[in-house]
């Protein structure tokens, strides 16, 4: 029987990878609902967790996926879900009662061609701005995105530790490309790998408030049965987790909701930077995208072009400033994503009139060719 | 070896995406190499046509697809028609002759083999015509060694069925050797 940490060289694909990742950070709740392209990590998670001490529930629909891993997050669990397309678009009302309840899950979303069900067993990145407004209401939300089996397993125990220290869902944005891609993926000893666990409340369990943030802005999180009393709500509520219709209310909850996300930037974003000191032209991208641009950018240089790639591990919260201090010093940027243009907004909305900015996009079932990049940069600049 | 890249083609069920996995994982975890494997196929679990591209390389692979394939098979018609401009000039074809019938405009060596025909007549279980066909990839092109590919096989494969895949891969490998380039 294979340890909780499956340390050594493997070669598997992006899906079995994330599941191995939640596992080494500690996943013991998986709720499942198979859909293409991100069946092999619920299989695998029901392969896997019964022999680490953990469970897994196929439920009837993504909906019961969704809260049934808000329900184990309640328990003192590290949780997580995984699907793709319409199943992200069935779980969308409940990511935001995890973001109001500050429930602490992974969300992965393996990406397929959309709208609705549309291209099931091809990639494509065209739910990024699903992911950020999706759920209805103002909120911050994390999101990370893998581009290699590698970084399904890297990051998905970075999605657990960012969403145990923020209480919050933490979505990973992955494609079908990358979760049914195989690669060499190193898993390394347990004691090299570092998990972060919610902080629980010490003292007192009289007039104990669930909801009042500690020093970091967070709220330590009970389990239920720990013998703190706690109410959950869906609904406006106050640090003792009661709902309380008042505008006051509502305006310190979403301080709270926002500010978490907001205060501390610099320790969720990550990024990578390839070539970007001298680039005159940036390209922004994530996810599988990044591996064309990586590509690109060699082109680029071959041909005696100074571009450069700032890639996104982190697409939500988004680097505002990082772009804004680009736009100021570059020629323009190029962002290359599976999708007629979503994160470009974003990297627009950034440059302002500074500096332009172009997509190299993709309708969804294929990858971005580095030549189509390279065609634009031409034409552009 | 720099880099190797490899499409595998065919329909739904040959085996086509798992005889991919099986050598990009010998090359990794037995040759110490990186590879890349990835895939598309339709929704339908048979027929269909079906794709896996394979990047072997001594360094980092980033664009994992596959459009100027150094070895490309195909194991049926369709698959053929589809993706022959995909070879590189001067590269490989590797077809079997029951399924596809190659024309002379596609600029590489065409190596037609009787690797169903041969599984059908040897072993009788059709089963392990994937198998057969990556002999024959290791046969013509010698990318890997042989016995990396059998240790996959070996953890992947039931024991009761390892010396079926073992003569598979033998049978392909003598066909493959016999064109060897």
């Amino acid at each position: 029987m294979k340890p909780a940490v499956d340390t050594g060289k493997h070669f598997i694909n992006g899906d079995i990878a994330c599941a191995e990742g939640a596992i080494a950070a500690g996943c013991l709740f998986f709720g499942g609902y198979p859909i293409t392209p991100a069946t092999e990590v619920a299989e695998h998670m029901s392969e896997r967790l019964p022999h680490v001490g953990g469970t897994y529930i196929q439920m009837e629909d993504e909906i019961a996926a969704m809260t049934s891993i808000l329900g184990g997050a309640w328990t003192g669990k590290k949780t997580m879900t995984a699907t793709s397309g319409p199943g992200f678009s069935l779980m969308m009302e409940t990511v935001g009662l995890a973001i109001v309840t500050e429930t602490p899950c992974v969300v992965v979303n393996v990406q397929r061609g959309g709208p609705s069900t549309g291209l099931p067993t091809q990639g494509a990145q065209a739910d990024m701005m699903q992911a950020k407004w999706g759920s209805h209401g103002d909120y911050e939300i994390i999101a990370l995105a893998p581009s290699s089996p590698q970084e399904m397993f890297d990051l998905t125990i970075t999605a657990f530790n960012l969403s145990e220290k923020y209480r919050t869902p933490v979505f990973i944005m992955s494609d079908e490309i990358v979760g049914h891609m195989s690669e060499k993926v190193v898993i390394p000893k347990k004691e090299a790998i570092k998990t972060i666990s919610r902080i629980q409340p010490r003292g007192k369990k009289n007039n104990f408030h669930p909801f009042k943030p500690g020093p970091n802005g967070v709220a330590p999180m009970p389990s239920i049965g720990q013998g703190y009393k706690v109410h959950v709500t869906g609904l406006t509520h106050d640090e003792k987790g009661y709902p309380v219709m008042s505008v006051d209310t509502q305006a310190e909850m979403m301080e709270r909701l926002l500010g978490k996300i907001r205060n501390n930037l610099d320790d969720i974003i990550m990024t990578d930077q390839y070539l970007l000191d001298d680039a005159d032209i940036v390209i922004v991208s994530y996810g599988v995208s990044s591996r064309t641009s990586y590509t690109a950018v060699d082109m680029a240089r071959e041909q005696g072009i100074k571009a450069g790639l700032l890639r996104l591990i982190t697409v939500w919260p988004f680097p505002d400033r990082l772009i804004k201090e680009l736009a100021l010093r570059v020629k323009g940027f190029i962002t290359v994503e599976i999708n007629m243009g979503q994160i470009s907004r974003e990297v627009e909305r950034c440059a302002g009139y500074k500096a332009p900015s172009y997509l190299a996009g993709h309708p969804g079932g294929a990858v971005v060719p580095p030549e189509q990049v390279i065609s634009i940069m031409k034409e552009a600049f | 070896m720099k880099r190797t890249r490899l499409i595998f083609s065919g329909s739904g069920g040959q085996g086509v995406i798992t005889a991919a996995i099986i050598l990009a994982e010998a090359a990794v975890i037995h040759e110490g190499k990186n590879a890349t494997q990835s895939q598309s196929y339709g929704a339908a679990a048979r027929g269909g046509s079906t794709r896996s591209d394979v990047i072997i390389s001594d360094e980092d692979i980033m664009f994992p697809e596959v459009n100027q394939a150094n070895t490309l098979v195909c194991l049926t018609q369709e698959s053929y028609n589809t993706y022959k401009e995909l070879v590189r000039p001067g590269g490989i074809v590797i077809t079997d002759s029951r399924f596809v019938t190659t024309t002379k405009k596609v600029d590489a060596k065409q190596i037609e083999l009787p690797m169903y025909q041969t599984v059908m007549d040897k072993i009788g279980k059709p089963i392990v015509f994937n198998v057969c066909m990556l002999g024959a990839v290791l046969g013509v092109t010698e990318i890997l060694k042989p016995p990396s590919v059998m240790d996959v096989l070996k953890s992947r494969v039931p024991e009761d069925f390892i010396e079926m895949n073992r003569k598979a891969l033998d049978l392909g490998m003598d066909l493959g050797a016999l064109r060897a380039v």
